[in-house]
């Protein structure tokens, strides 16, 4: 299986008296088709590697590989169009457009492909269909539930099939009913083929997972390994 | 290695995409794109109104003509007309581009609707006497009946100003209506519209000269001459109309051109008008600053939607043109709907007033540039600083 992410010797660091190490020292590798946890208490710097990974941020130090590009040298735009075509993001607040349709909020996953409207929406109901809410297309996001809203944005993170789901917390708005719903969502578009990042400190959730990454102070503590 | 992937964005979907927020928060986009309208509409109203009152006052000169000019004896007490001397009207008439005079005299004595009216009622109507020129000389014309020419100059006929006629309440001559004065009856001829540059004939009612010597005691001294002169010639005649009418006192002649009242009100108006359209452009620049406010606060509530976007791969570039197309576009409609309102009001007041609808090219095109540019001004720091937000700090909940 090839590596679809790469961390090498990250280091992010934050000015200041004294200057705050988020990230000491991190190198993971994540391969295609792999169900990744990383966990950690808060202020372990998870967070920060899932903006790193993601190329949302800079590390420090150090490089950050993903599908195969090295991103420490890429301008903006570049880095942009990683994110446009690579990376796909569930963030644990979901940022649904409230003005606009389940469906069209879907097809934002592409948007900045510049695929046609027809295109981007024809894979938006598929995407949907595979989230389980076929049936919610033409609803609003403030009409859905707090689960069928992270669906959603998980169906936004699918759409494009980019070579990563990134998700920061999917569970941390959720009861724990919802919350295990979006759990074995995440299994399934696993099963099928999906790479998945999840960063959380629900130790249920990282369990769900098939590879556990520990991270404590900014620094790796512990790798179950890749799973199977 | 892959080849690098760059993003891209349709330019409609770009366009869309400076929508979503105005979609999202209707009530506050129509009250952010309500500045911009005001101002535009003031604008344009205020310019259209003025182009539409303009051309009417310019029309009515152009009618009224701006080459009648008036003699009359130099300011006596309480602004009654005196006496000018009798040679002035033949003297007047043989200068060189001078087309017509004519003369008439203001008589003592009140008009009254009948013989049992009081007499101190005399509802402000002058008699006055002149010759059967007068309507030529005046370009003027009449409701009803006919002017007097040299046959009725003779009898007991008058003609009555418009504003008499009002005041005596005569409407129409349909059936023969006779009016009192000096202790007799006189026939009513004709009834003359408004006179726009002699408003003092609209109060007099007029009887011809001969009949005046005859039964009214007029003792053949013109108050006041009516001049029609060559238009190009104007200005030299009148400046020789006062030694030509009185050589020895030319300094008691006071001679008027009657059209300069009217192109004055023009010159004022104008004046009017760039006022207002200063006010006008104030309040557009009000809107603008409303409009940038607005911007301001929906990059700061929106700050998710930004991290959002640069998750999904926008550049900096593509959220900047977001802002920047929401800021145009809410300027944009504010103008459009400014423009609509300034059209419909110079409309309806102008079809009060009775004009001709005119609003200048000029004052519909300059108010949606001068919206655009507001909106593009206004978006550009909100869209910067959108731009410029790190997608890390775009993405941190408060």
């Amino acid at each position: 299986m090839s590596a679809v992410l790469e961390v090498h010797n990250v280091w992010k660091r934050y000015p200041g008296d004294p200057p705050v190490e988020s990230l000491r020292d991190v190198s993971l590798t994540i391969r295609e088709g792999e169900l990744v946890a990383i966990v950690g208490p808060s202020g372990s710097g998870k967070t920060t590697l899932l903006h790193v990974m993601g190329t949302l941020d800079r590390p420090t130090q150090g490089e950050v590989c993903v599908a195969g590009q090295d991103a420490s040298e890429f301008s903006d735009l570049e880095l942009s169009g990683l994110r446009a075509h690579h990376l796909g993001f569930v963030f644990q607040q979901f940022f649904l457009l409230d003005g606009v349709s389940v469906l069209d909020n879907v097809a934002n996953g592409l948007l900045y492909r510049g695929l046609p409207l027809r295109e981007r929406r024809r894979r938006a109901r598929e995407a949907l269909e595979r989230v389980g809410l076929g049936h919610r297309t033409g609803h609003r996001p403030n009409q859905l539930s707090g689960g069928e809203r992270q669906r959603v944005a998980i169906g936004r993170a699918v759409v494009g099939s980019p070579a990563i789901v990134l998700a920061d917390e999917p569970t941390g708005n959720l009861d724990t009913a919802a919350g295990a719903a979006v759990v074995a969502l995440l299994r399934d578009l696993n099963r099928d083929g999906t790479t998945i990042a999840v960063i959380t400190h629900n130790h249920d959730v990282a369990a769900a997972m098939r590879r556990r990454i520990e991270l404590r102070d900014g620094r790796i503590v512990g790798d179950s390994g890749v799973g199977t | 290695m892959k080849a690098r992937a760059r993003p891209r964005l349709r330019l409609t979907d770009a366009m869309l995409a400076g929508t979503v927020g105005l979609r999202a928060r209707r009530l506050r986009a129509v009250f952010s794109a309500l500045g911009i309208c005001i101002g535009v509409a003031a604008i344009v109203g205020v310019l259209g109104v003025t182009q539409s009152s303009e051309a009417d006052l310019l029309a009515q000169i152009d009618r009224l003509g701006t080459n009648l000019l008036t003699v009359e004896k130099g300011q006596g007490i309480g602004g009654s007309e005196g006496p000018l001397p009798l040679t002035a009207p033949s003297m007047i008439g043989v200068l060189p581009g001078v087309q017509r005079v004519s003369s008439t005299a203001t008589l003592p004595g009140g008009v009254y609707r009948s013989d049992l009216v009081p007499t101190f009622e005399t509802g402000a109507i002058g008699l006055r006497t002149t010759d059967p020129s007068l309507l030529q000389t005046l370009n003027g014309r009449l409701l009803a009946g006919t002017f007097l020419n040299a046959a009725t100059a003779r009898y007991p006929v008058a003609v009555l100003g418009y504003g008499a006629a009002q005041a005596l309440g005569v409407a129409t001559l349909d059936d023969p209506v006779r009016i009192w004065t000096h202790g007799r009856w006189l026939t009513v001829a004709g009834i003359l519209a408004p006179v726009q540059l002699a408003p003092e004939i609209d109060r007099s009612v007029l009887v011809g000269l001969d009949f005046a010597a005859s039964d009214l005691g007029f003792d053949g001294f013109p108050t006041r001459l009516y001049v029609r002169a060559d238009p190009e010639r104007v200005v030299a005649i009148s400046q020789v109309l006062g030694r030509t009418t009185n050589p020895e006192n030319p300094d008691q002649v006071r001679v008027a051109r009657p059209s300069d009242a009217l192109a004055a009100r023009l010159a004022v108006q104008s004046s009017g008008t760039s006022l207002f359209v200063g006010l006008g452009a104030v309040a557009l620049l009000v809107g603008g600053v409303g409009v940038a406010n607005v911007m301001v606060i929906s990059v700061l509530e929106r700050r998710s939607e930004i991290g959002l976007r640069r998750a999904l791969g926008a550049t900096r570039l593509h959220v900047a043109v977001q802002f920047l197309s929401e800021s145009l576009l809410l300027s944009t409609l504010g103008g459009a709907a400014g423009i609509g309102t300034g059209v419909a009001l110079t409309a309806a007041l102008a079809i009060q007033q009775g004009w001709n609808v005119l609003v200048p090219a000029v004052a519909v095109l300059g108010g949606l540039v001068a919206a655009t540019a507001i909106g593009a001004v206004a978006g550009l720091y909100p869209a910067l600083r959108a731009a410029r937000m790190a997608p890390t700090d775009a993405l941190r909940t408060v």
